[in-house]
């Protein structure tokens, strides 16, 4: 693999992570963070979303006239999104039940439409698939590490495993949705703090 | 359901920002002063409940009746970004003062989940015609309502002096969750 493939695969993780850095997506963020899995969940169900479009656009990119072109895009993730929700409907069902809305609202998230437009409409097929590999693993990490703080302080539980005893009773508030907004803030804090003493 | 109770619990109860989370990314991005966010909350207003009108009309009289409710999400997202570029452009024709008003807030809509967010939350709680545009205006009112507070509280921000870490979006964060906080305050109202 050459530097370009790797930078191309690595700048969603750390540099110009979606969650982090560029604030996108903030919505499902901030929505579906209820508990690892739910992030966790989410991420995935993006991270595919994002890989098939970005194929999808970079192949048809030469056929798509320019002035049509963001209409075109938000067809083709739509599409792309109506699978992924029926996937999660049938295989899934508990999950599709906790992320409820957010799976159709996929479409809006901005990180799709934002790598199809400045990414997949520029670059070949293998590039635009590492770029979607390297920022949905990015938005999944933080998603998932998110959901995590939240679960872990709000619940006292990780993935589903509860290590409070059952009368210690833990902050509630982060499950709440106050704990998503001020749980982000820190975790961009921290995240913050360690790049910069890189 | 009572119009009333649709209008309380959408702005106050159950706030489409402050805890349901959509449209959070006009809620950061037009925030930093108060007559922004009026136009911004204006716009959404407009564009919203238009856009109720036409996807339950659209599903209730296209979609249901064809066995098609699976493409809702395709046909809601297109109908919506039409519907905002057709208002743009009966805007600059019609009403000049307003589009110099509304007209920079338009083209962001189209990628405000609130608005694909509401249409797709009318049909899955089977509202009627009329309660679905209640039910949008209701939470479009919210969004105002959420969006010019916290204007408000982010004007009065930039003049104190912050740690240089917390500066920009973890201030802007943690003010949102005490925002929602002091609205969870409601939460039991309309029961």
């Amino acid at each position: 693999m050459n530097s370009i493939s790797r930078q191309n695969l690595t700048r969603g993780l750390i540099r110009e992570n979606p969650i982090f850095v560029m604030m996108l997506g903030m919505c499902p963020t901030l929505g579906v963070s209820t508990s690892a899995l739910n992030g966790l969940g989410m991420g995935v169900a993006t991270l595919f979303v994002l890989i098939l479009s970005n194929i999808a656009v970079s192949l048809v990119k030469s056929l798509i006239p320019d002035a049509v072109r963001i209409p075109c895009y938000i067809v083709i993730i739509a599409s792309f999104v109506t699978v992924i929700d029926l996937l999660i409907k049938a295989y899934t069902p508990a999950l599709h039940g906790a992320l409820g809305i957010y799976i159709p609202l996929i479409v809006v998230n901005c990180i799709i439409l934002g790598r199809a437009e400045a990414f997949a409409s520029k670059n070949t097929i293998w590039q635009s698939i590492l770029d979607a590999v390297g920022m949905g693993m990015g938005f999944t990490i933080g998603l998932t590490i998110l959901g995590a703080l939240r679960e872990i302080l709000g619940a006292g539980a990780i993935f589903g495993y509860r290590f409070l005893s059952a009368d210690a009773s833990p902050a509630l508030l982060f499950i709440m949705p106050p704990g998503a907004f001020i749980a982000l803030a820190f975790l961009i804090i921290i995240f913050n703090k360690l790049r910069g003493n890189k | 359901m009572s119009y009333i109770t649709i209008f309380i619990a959408a702005i106050f109860v159950n706030n489409i920002v402050l805890s349901q989370f959509l449209g959070i990314c006009p809620f950061l991005g037009v925030s930093k002063k108060i007559s922004t966010s009026v136009g911004m909350g204006l716009a959404v207003m407009f564009v919203m409940t238009l856009s109720a009108i036409a996807t339950f009309l659209i599903y209730h009289q296209l979609l249901k009746p064809n066995g098609l409710e699976f493409m809702m999400t395709v046909v809601f997202i297109l109908v919506i970004a039409s519907l905002v570029q057709m208002v743009e452009i009966a805007l600059k024709k019609t009403s000049p003062a307003l589009y110099q008003a509304l007209g920079i807030f338009l083209p962001l809509i189209t990628t405000n989940c609130a608005v694909l967010g509401i249409a797709l939350l009318a049909v899955q709680k089977e509202l009627t015609l009329l309660e679905s545009v209640c039910y949008a205006l209701a939470n479009a009112c919210g969004f105002t309502l959420a969006i010019v507070l916290f204007a408000g509280m982010r004007e009065r921000l930039s003049k104190s002096r912050l740690p240089q870490i917390v500066q920009g979006t973890p201030i802007a964060l943690i003010t949102a969750g005490l925002l929602s906080m002091a609205f969870m305050g409601f939460s039991g109202i309309g029961h």
